[in-house]
């Protein structure tokens, strides 16, 4: 490989890209841009979910039943509705995502000492991302605490003994959660330093995914087959000088999680740095990949984008952690780079790791890039096929 | 125009579309690319999704050793967990949760049998929770406080009975009941959910690349010679893609979601369709636009990613935006994919007709014309 002529081609790149200005300022952008959107639009969390209530009882202790779901975090509170078919014209048009119904005899019998049934229906028609199964645990929890006073109270009552004792009596084992590395449950500065994973994995390769194809469509493509240039010193070339752009945008990326949103970074910067750019390597390298592998722009442009989406979306851990995916999906997470980035960005920035903790995945995310410039450069050929 | 002139009009349309659609076909890899996104991903994307916890790697520190502490290690299990390993320093376990080799850490300290065996003492066992995948956190604390109580009941009742108290506890019990998604098979709303998402990026990504190309290559020239209008050819580009994606829908629709995941559709087929069509043609307007202020592809493509990343983004994690800041909830509503979830959910799992969900709809519509007219004029700017 000839460094000067690497050098060369690279030049000329840029200069393509620097000429186009609109897609110069869209480079940087547009990483910029969707790093507030998403910074600023995630809420993965499950809150203010409209919640109606039917109470058959009307007596003080359904009231402080439903007083529970109405003052928790998680429900918003519409109101009573008068009967069930009510309710469930709210939760036909989801205006409401949850209907309880409270039975006619909840205040006799929990004073009798009797088990009662409440009735949660819940929406299940949701998008998968707002998980119906986290408004059941939400409805269990909230029941479990009512259930637990209410057993105190009893047993205090029944044994003569103080509700303290009591509450030790009726739960002998107490839960004592502790969440790492980011104690207040999935607030912005949490999510900030996952988006870098996020938003590099579609700009960069949207970035390089028409750099060959390009050249095919106009026929400039000639131009390199019938030159001195080798193929090696072509994928460089063309690799150069996105991989530069990312490493800007990476590290504007990085300032922004860290000051903007205030992440915290307790890491080392220098695998850190190491891993984003293998990383940066990665993603670009997979966009000219696709581009070699595609003879027209626009189908360069709806794989690479759909591919990017599919990838960052379901298989990166993002939304869904990789460990809970089975089968294909499994498989298909450990056979993109984003995971192993994830763990690279989580173990610097929330977890305080270096390069003793994260050589593995960053050794992972070398050999993707190596494994795709050489797939692209098998592919690349300089006599087009027949 | 007499009638006449309006089936010319017609017939110049229907050539048009006709041209679009077999440039679309010609393209062989494109082609086989999209029969892909609209069947075979949504199987293997559908299959292998979860939302729930499963196998959660758990490390156990034991300092007890005693049944009672073996009969809690035991209910760890799946499948929402899978203890895989034990270890005699607690300092292991912190660093196989940073390690990433476990996401729980459950320590049981070594009066735990001792507490448990006196009439009225708590026994508290630490569980650590790796959050930084979060999703799976909240329902690891959830369902191991399941199994602590569980167990802790079962002792509660040993105690009492041993105090003479033999009547149980008042309890308040709740049954659950999943409406419209009976068994809470997230596979069947996920699977429309994938569909949905690749219909979003191909509806503006496919129209938009095609209508810059015709920039690019020069070939606009010739259609702006041609005696056609600056809105037949406009229309015939979302025709176009209101066709392909009515097949790809039809494909995934009676290939995939239906036999495969049994997705109802309640609120039957032909609204389903219809919706469908209203949405694509508001993508596509939007694909128009961003394809007037694109010179080249590669620009037409990174605005593309620019408008369309943040719509599937905000509008399919929603929570109900009833919760969010005035501006954040009008922005939402700005986007049609908004209003087409509510109305695709409801006509699939909810059984909606057209009775409820036209506000929606027309929501779709309105937003789609304001597409439209404002890619027509540019279109026509852009003439002169």
């Amino acid at each position: 490989m000839n460094a000067a002529r690497v050098v060369a081609l690279a030049r000329k790149e840029w200069r393509e890209i620097v000429r186009d200005r609109i897609f110069l300022s869209l480079a940087f952008l547009l990483p910029v841009l969707l790093m507030f959107v998403f910074g600023y639009g995630i809420s993965m969390d499950v809150e203010n979910v409209p919640l109606v209530v039917v109470d058959h009882d009307r007596t003080p202790s359904s009231r402080a039943y439903a007083d529970r779901f109405a003052h928790g975090e998680h429900f918003d509170f519409r109101g009573l509705a008068e009967t069930e078919r009510q309710g469930e014209a709210l939760l036909s048009q989801a205006s409401v995502e949850v209907m309880l119904v409270i039975g006619p005899h909840f205040e006799r019998d929990l004073l009798s000492g009797r088990e009662v049934d409440v009735q949660s229906f819940i929406d299940g028609s949701f998008p998968a991302t707002r998980v119906p199964r986290a408004l059941e645990t939400y409805v269990e929890a909230i029941d479990a605490a009512a259930t637990a006073e209410i057993q105190s109270a009893w047993l205090a009552r029944r044994a003569g003994v103080g509700l303290d004792e009591a509450t030790a009596v009726l739960h002998p084992i107490k839960l004592d959660v502790r969440y790492l590395y980011n104690s207040e449950l999935r607030s912005i500065w949490s999510v900030a330093p996952t988006l870098m994973m996020f938003v590099l994995v579609f700009v960069m390769p949207m970035l390089m995914a028409l750099g060959v194809v390009r050249e095919k469509e106009t026929g400039a493509i000639y131009n390199v087959y019938a030159s001195t240039v080798t193929r090696g010193e072509f994928l460089a070339g063309k690799l150069a000088p996105t991989v530069a752009i990312g490493a800007v945008n990476a590290t504007l990326l990085w300032l922004i999680a860290v000051f903007y949103f205030g992440a915290p970074f307790k890491g080392s910067l220098a695998c850190f740095a190491v891993g984003t750019l293998l990383y940066l390597i990665c993603t670009t390298s997979l966009g000219l990949l696709l581009s070699l592998l595609v003879s027209t722009q626009q189908t360069a442009l709806m794989i690479t984008s759909i591919s990017a989406t599919i990838i960052g979306f379901q298989y990166s851990g993002f939304f869904n952690p990789v460990q809970s995916l089975t089968g294909s999906s499994w498989v298909l997470a450990h056979a993109f780079p984003p995971m192993y980035y994830l763990d690279v960005v989580e173990g610097a920035f929330l977890k305080g790791m270096g390069f003793g903790g994260l050589w593995k995945d960053e050794l992972i995310l070398a050999a993707f890039g190596v494994g795709y410039i050489a797939v692209s450069y098998a592919l690349f050929r300089k006599r087009s096929r027949a | 125009m007499d009638g006449s002139g309006l089936r010319m009009a017609a017939r110049q349309l229907v050539v048009l579309i006709r041209k679009e659609l077999r440039q679309l076909v010609r393209d062989r890899v494109l082609l086989g690319f999209t029969v892909y996104i609209f069947s075979l991903h949504i199987v293997i994307t559908t299959f292998g999704a979860s939302d729930d916890l499963r196998r959660a790697a758990t490390v156990v520190h034991d300092d007890d050793r005693s049944a009672a502490s073996r009969e809690l290690v035991q209910r760890l299990r799946a499948p929402y967990f899978t203890v895989t390993g034990e270890v005699s320093d607690p300092r292991d376990g912190a660093r196989a949760l940073d390690e990433g080799s476990a996401s729980v850490f459950v320590d049981i300290p070594e009066d735990f049998s001792e507490r448990l065996g006196r009439p009225d003492q708590q026994a508290s066992v630490q569980l650590l929770i790796d959050t930084s995948k979060v999703s799976l956190g909240y329902l690891a604390a959830a369902y191991a406080g399941r199994i602590a109580d569980g167990l802790g009941s079962e002792i509660a009742r040993a105690r009492l009975a041993r105090a003479g108290i033999v009547e149980p506890p008042p309890r308040i019990q709740s049954r659950e009941r999943t409406w419209y998604n009976f068994t809470l098979d997230l596979r069947a709303s996920f699977s429309l959910q994938t569909l949905i998402m690749m219909m979003s990026i191909a509806c503006v990504m496919l129209p938009a690349t095609a209508a810059v190309r015709e920039k690019e290559r020069g070939t606009i020239e010739q259609l702006l010679v041609a005696p056609v209008s600056p809105l037949q050819i406009m229309l015939s580009k979302v025709a176009a893609m209101v066709m392909v994606t009515l097949a790809g829908t039809a494909l995934a629709v009676y290939g995939v979601l239906e036999p495969i995941f049994g997705v109802p559709m309640r609120g039957g087929a032909p609204l389903f369709f219809l919706m469908v069509a209203l949405y694509a043609s508001a993508l596509a307007g939007l694909g128009l636009v961003l394809a007037t202020l694109a010179r080249s592809s590669g620009q037409v493509g990174l605005l593309v990613i620019l408008t369309v990343l943040p719509m599937l983004f905000l509008s399919g994690t929603s929570t109900p935006i009833e919760g969010m800041p005035q501006g954040e909830q009008i922005a939402i509503q700005m986007l049609p994919l908004y209003h087409f979830i509510h109305i695709s959910y409801g006509i699939a799992f909810r059984g909606e007709g057209i009775g409820t969900l036209w506000p929606s709809a027309l929501a779709v519509a309105g937003i789609g014309s304001v597409f439209f007219a404002l890619g027509l004029w540019r279109f026509r700017r852009q003439l002169r």
